[in-house]
């Protein structure tokens, strides 16, 4: 197990199936997320047994961010509690189904929790069929400490979701934002962290300068933003473990701004402004050494890389107004892909590859939209007074942004959908929050 | 003391030279004589070498069109009285900040906002003053001056201003 962030709570997360329990066959229970689906699968998740008096708190806390979770997603519905018939009071005695089919549960999930003498956290969880009366997977156990217990929650809530949904699971993530507080002519911005669902927020730098657009390394162990703290917007490198921040790259620029990695995490694309005029560079971060990519006299900025790292995707005004573009990670004209009405900016490439999320302006209101990445099948998600600057899940099934409000008492929020255009959420920040950056799945 | 003596004669003949002194636009004196007697205190709006000066009366921003960097008429009239109170003032250096409405995305603001900048420079360049007197700084719509969300607001966001510092280079 490699070692997470320390400054995120230590956790030695070990995962284990439980007793040999036969794979199931993929029964009924199932949900297709672009299947466009309004009626959210019921499922029943009785409170986690305790299996000893000092998993008593822990064992309904973890039970509620499951169920949190699930039913956040829009694709599921918890049936209450009071509902339920049957009562488990023991994770291994067998599950009497007609009792949950008769409240037409058609999920059920039970586990239980243990608080062992040396702290540690035990976790383990059963996903059942209903109607088919039988294990969805195996029984697994989670393996942590105590103050992890969040992140076993999301374990077992990704486990649920990827085995209904087919899905890449992506709740136990991370995002890095930007927090805002003030007036709006004289907002203070500094770079915090916190969990997929808002928990646990961490700020990481100070608000003595602005910072802008945070962006995770691939293995989430880095943050790469533009910090006005020399007095000149500049990409600035960050280690989460120890806070320790460098300026790179950009160095004979005016300005370095817009970076993000590339997919093996050895370089930064970013784009730097010299006389006025705002290209795409490379950084090799190791060797420090730079390399320009476009040359054009218009701007060009918001690059991307494809997941395979073959190819970056970008946007420009060469035309005269913002497109999007893609290219190679050499450099060069690239080849035109949004051709719609009105203007694309900030692309950012799906964690699959399948997609190309970015925003559009048209007509007085901004969109964040999905398209395929030769341009085809584009679809607005939304549509606001100023939505911007999306972030994919980690599994490439939602997308978070950030929606401002107008006027002088406008503030940001981070919101997410699906890319389905369902479930529109706002994410729980403890201030006004924006350019989420949703971070890899923690392992 | 004695640019101060010249500013008070100025002031006593306000009529007869107040275009002399007054920069481009003329309107340059046009404060002076309101303060009725003495003389002007140095540093304040009535003396024409000071900041204040330069930011109220010659006028320290330009504004600009919707997603454009070119400069206006009106604008171009500012920067010539900027030209010659730098050529003026040679121990003045300058800071062109860039910014941009909140209608954009944060990046593409950003550069929008460096494009800004660099159209000032490039025109006061053009105007005599040495490159090596002038920096550019892009704020992109991170520091609105007036935060309605109209166009009144906007067309006053979308500009550049020239911040002076005392001391050679930059």
């Amino acid at each position: 197990m490699r070692r997470l962030f320390p400054l995120l709570a230590a956790l030695a997360l070990a995962m284990t199936p439980l007793t040999a329990m036969a794979q199931s066959a993929p029964g009924p229970l199932k949900i297709e997320i672009t299947d466009g689906r309004i009626e959210p699968l019921p499922f029943a998740l009785p409170a986690f047994v305790p299996r000893n008096e000092a998993a008593s708190d822990l064992s309904e806390d973890i039970t509620r961010v499951i169920a949190s979770d699930l039913v956040n997603t829009g694709l599921f519905r918890e049936i209450p509690r009071d509902a339920h018939i049957s009562r488990v009071s023991n994770f291994d005695s067998s599950v009497q189904f007609s009792d949950w089919k008769a409240i037409n549960a058609q999920a059920l999930i039970t586990g239980s929790v243990l608080v062992e003498g040396d702290g540690r956290l035990v976790v383990q969880f059963r996903l059942f069929d209903v109607f088919s009366e039988v294990p969805l997977g195996d029984g697994l156990q989670f393996v942590g400490t105590a103050d992890g217990w969040r992140r076993m929650a999301h374990k077992v809530a990704d486990a649920v979701y990827s085995r209904i949904t087919g899905e890449a699971p992506y709740f136990d993530s991370r995002v890095v934002f930007v927090s805002e507080s003030g007036p709006k002519d004289a907002r203070l911005k500094r770079l915090a962290i916190m969990d997929y669902d808002g928990a646990n927020v961490q700020y990481i730098t100070s608000s003595d300068s602005i910072v802008l657009a945070p962006r995770f390394s691939p293995d989430g162990r880095r943050i790469i933003y533009t910090s006005y703290e020399s007095g000149f917007p500049r990409v600035t490198l960050m280690d989460v473990a120890s806070l320790q921040r460098q300026t790179v790259g950009g160095v004979d620029a005016n300005m370095s701004f817009a970076p993000r990695f590339s997919p093996d995490g050895n370089r930064v694309v970013y784009s730097a402004e010299v006389a006025g005029n705002t290209d795409l560079y490379m950084l090799d971060i190791t060797s420090g050494a730079t390399a320009r990519l476009t040359t054009a006299p218009s701007i060009e900025t918001a690059p991307s890389f494809s997941p395979d790292g073959s190819q970056i995707v970008f946007e420009s005004d060469r035309s005269g107004s913002q497109q999007l573009y893609i290219m190679t990670p050499g450099g060069g004209e690239g080849s035109r892909i949004s051709f719609g009405a009105g203007r694309y900016g900030t692309p950012v490439w799906s964690p699959q590859g399948d997609y190309i999320a970015f925003t559009k302006q048209n007509a007085g209101r901004f969109h964040i939209g999905v398209m395929r990445t030769d341009g085809s099948e584009e679809r607005l998600l939304t549509g606001a007074f100023l939505d911007e600057g999306p972030t994919w899940a980690p599994n490439g099934r939602v997308v978070m942004f950030t929606r401002e409000t107008p006027g002088a008492a406008g503030a940001p929020a981070l919101y997410s959908v699906d890319i389905t255009g369902r479930n529109l959420q706002r994410a729980a920040t403890p201030a006004a929050a924006s350019d989420p950056n949703w971070g890899p799945l923690l392992d | 003391m004695r640019t101060t003596a010249l500013l008070l004669i100025a002031a006593l003949s306000l009529s007869a030279c107040g275009d002399r002194l007054g920069g481009a636009d003329g309107s340059g004196a046009g404060g002076v004589g309101a303060g009725g007697a003495g003389a002007i205190v140095p540093g304040s709006v009535n003396d024409p070498t000071s900041v204040a000066y330069f930011q109220q009366t010659v006028g320290d921003r330009v504004l600009f069109a919707v997603d454009q960097s070119s400069l206006t008429p009106d604008g171009r009239a500012v920067l010539n009285g900027q030209a010659q109170w730098l050529r003026d003032n040679p121990e003045y250096t300058a800071l062109i900040e860039g910014h941009a409405d909140e209608q954009g995305t944060r990046e593409y603001n950003l550069a929008l906002g460096g494009r800004r900048a660099n159209a000032v420079r490039d025109y006061l360049v053009s105007q005599g003053i040495g490159a090596d007197r002038l920096r550019t700084i892009s704020y992109g719509k991170e520091r609105p001056i007036q935060v309605c969300s109209t166009e009144a607001c906007y067309s006053q966001n979308r500009r550049a201003v020239t911040v002076l510092a005392a001391g050679a280079g930059v």
